[in-house]
């Protein structure tokens, strides 16, 4: 190495180094606490939510219907017309739209119209959800006459998830290596035979993860069941899927507007019976993600 | 017009009758006016710089190229006398008979066993599954090193070994010809030598068409030797041929080193 090679000024290099580091150390501090405003609010949130409502929350706050008395009242008929809904809105979504995903990245020519639906679908991830409910109304409601019931609520809600499904499992679909696919064709397996048993076993872990997310999503959602009819003082739980209807996030609202601080502590505890179902949906997504994972 | 070279075909005919194939990618012609007859039970090499061809007529040989929606094939490939590119042949039995290994091992996520067996199980084969398996395994060179743990992942494997396992695998569907795509070329030398040894032994009962980017690989292994250059074949003979005589000027620059 020759002289004129070398760093001409050991001091500047040194202090361009010390500037670089701090430059680094800046960046992750504010990262860090961005991700901190989210996990803080949580925190925040749930402190307090737990503060107010965790003393309301027993058996007897499971096993009661509402009532017009707080110390009566319950979450029985909410609860059991959450877990309905939800139920009923993973039957139908799960099978159409995995179906719709599978076509669409295995069988569909790449023609206008395939990148039109696709389009469409993205869009349609983005309505917002009143919008679903009034079209929730128009159809099921009315013109197919199934009324203000638990069949109308899925099913509006199934159409709002969706969307959401499909692209995940496009997205799932999509990550199966080519190298897997060419493998199974290069042994003759036909085109039915490559998606049954290479690559939806592969995909699957992706695809119930987006399904689990979008049905936790279908779970707070209040305004497109207003919409199709769900009531917010009911004091019986469905027995079929014609029947009246309430849930969760709808009986929370409803004893938020109410005037005495009884119902506000209600509230609260009917928000930690929601997130406590919510978490339930995310540990099975992890569960079946995991088994599925293990077995292939 | 192609040229079509001669080949000492032994008494069962051709295992393969390539006429005037070419392969176009959209606009881009890949593979131009190929002809060749790939001889039963022998090694045919295919060489050539990338982007050659070579790959794409190999995938022509069990119609890969079918699953490449921008791609058209024009000609025939004669298998048993009837042309693959019929519109009464169906691509899935042919790729039952015509197997193929990649250049990436590529076994499925499951068991060493199950691996082996899915393409018996997806061609409805009824019998000794096990037997079956253990067969192949044997044929492939890797039952001893595997008998004892059937049930673990294919992950768990040493890449060579992923690659015997996946000649196994397409070695269960009792195919009449096997083709390979650059076999070794993930593998280092030691696992790269045990291919070319299964694949001495395999040529015994099969024939193996091997695209290969190594030009000693495709010395030491094969019995004729085809050159491609840019979408076209400029030679094909018996491989001594090929590396110690070559009657093209341009295949002599390749196999000594001077381009490619």
């Amino acid at each position: 190495m020759t002289r004129s090679e070398r760093p001409v000024d050991d001091a500047a290099r040194t202090a361009f180094h010390r500037r670089r580091r701090l430059a680094g150390s800046v960046f992750a501090v504010v990262c860090g606490a961005a991700t901190l405003v989210g996990v803080v609010a949580l925190a925040v949130l749930l402190a307090d939510v737990f503060a107010d409502g965790f003393r309301e929350l027993d058996v007897a706050f499971l096993t009661s219907f509402a009532s017009r008395f707080p110390e009566r009242a319950g979450i029985k008929a909410a609860l059991a017309g959450s877990i309905w809904i939800v139920s009923l809105t993973a039957l139908i979504a799960f099978p159409l739209s995995v179906a719709a995903a599978i076509y669409l990245e295995e069988y569909a020519p790449r023609s206008w119209v395939t990148r039109a639906i696709q389009t469409n679908i993205a869009n349609l991830a983005g309505v917002p959800s009143i919008v679903y409910g009034i079209l929730g109304l128009a159809l099921f409601v009315r013109a197919l006459g199934l009324d203000r019931s638990v069949i109308s609520g899925a099913l509006t809600l199934s159409l709002l998830v969706m969307p959401v499904i499909i692209m995940a499992a496009q997205e799932a679909l999509r990550a199966v290596p080519s190298t897997i696919r060419e493998a199974a064709y290069g042994l003759g397996a036909t085109r039915w035979q490559v998606v049954r048993t290479q690559v939806l076993p592969m995909a699957m872990p992706g695809i119930l993860t987006g399904t689990i997310l979008a049905l936790s999503r279908a779970v707070g959602e209040t305004a497109p069941l207003i919409m199709v009819g769900a009531v917010g003082f009911l004091a019986f739980t469905p027995q079929g899927l014609s029947d009246s209807f309430t849930v969760l996030p709808l009986q929370i609202y409803n004893w938020v507007s109410r005037p005495q601080d009884e119902f506000r502590a209600l509230a609260a505890a009917g928000i930690i019976v929601l997130l406590t179902l919510l978490l339930t949906m995310n540990a099975v997504a992890i569960i079946l993600r995991n088994r599925y994972s293990s077995r292939s | 017009m192609s040229t079509t070279y001669d080949i000492a075909i032994g008494s069962e005919g051709p295992a393969l009758e390539v006429r005037d194939l070419s392969v176009f990618y959209g606009e881009t012609k890949a593979v131009d006016s190929v002809s060749l007859s790939v001889p039963e039970r022998g090694v045919v090499a295919l060489i050539g710089p990338s982007g050659c061809g070579k790959t794409t007529l190999l995938r022509c040989f069990n119609r890969m190229n079918d699953l490449i929606k921008a791609a058209r094939v024009d000609g025939a490939v004669e298998f048993g006398g009837v042309d693959l590119y019929d519109a009464s042949v169906d691509p899935v039995e042919v790729r039952r008979r015509i197997g193929m290994v990649f250049q990436k091992p590529n076994p499925f996520p499951k068991s060493i066993y199950d691996n082996v067996a899915f393409g018996p199980r997806i061609n409805g084969f009824q019998g000794d599954l096990d037997a079956l398996v253990e067969e192949s395994l044997r044929q492939a060179a890797l039952w001893d090193e595997v008998s004892d743990r059937l049930g673990d992942s294919a992950y768990a494997l040493s890449g060579g070994q992923q690659q015997r396992l996946c000649i196994a695998r397409t070695l269960a569907v009792k195919p009449q010809i096997v083709l390979m795509d650059e076999p070794a070329s993930a593998l280092d030398p030691i696992a790269t030598q045990r291919i070319e040894e299964l694949i001495y032994e395999l040529k015994k009962q099969y024939t193996i068409v091997i695209v290969t980017h190594n030009m000693q690989q495709a010395a030491r292994i094969s019995d004729y030797t085809a050159f491609l250059y840019m979408g076209k074949l400029i030679e094909y003979g018996p491989t001594d041929a090929i590396f110690t005589n070559p009657r093209e000027e341009r295949t002599e620059a390749y196999v000594t080193g001077r381009f490619g």
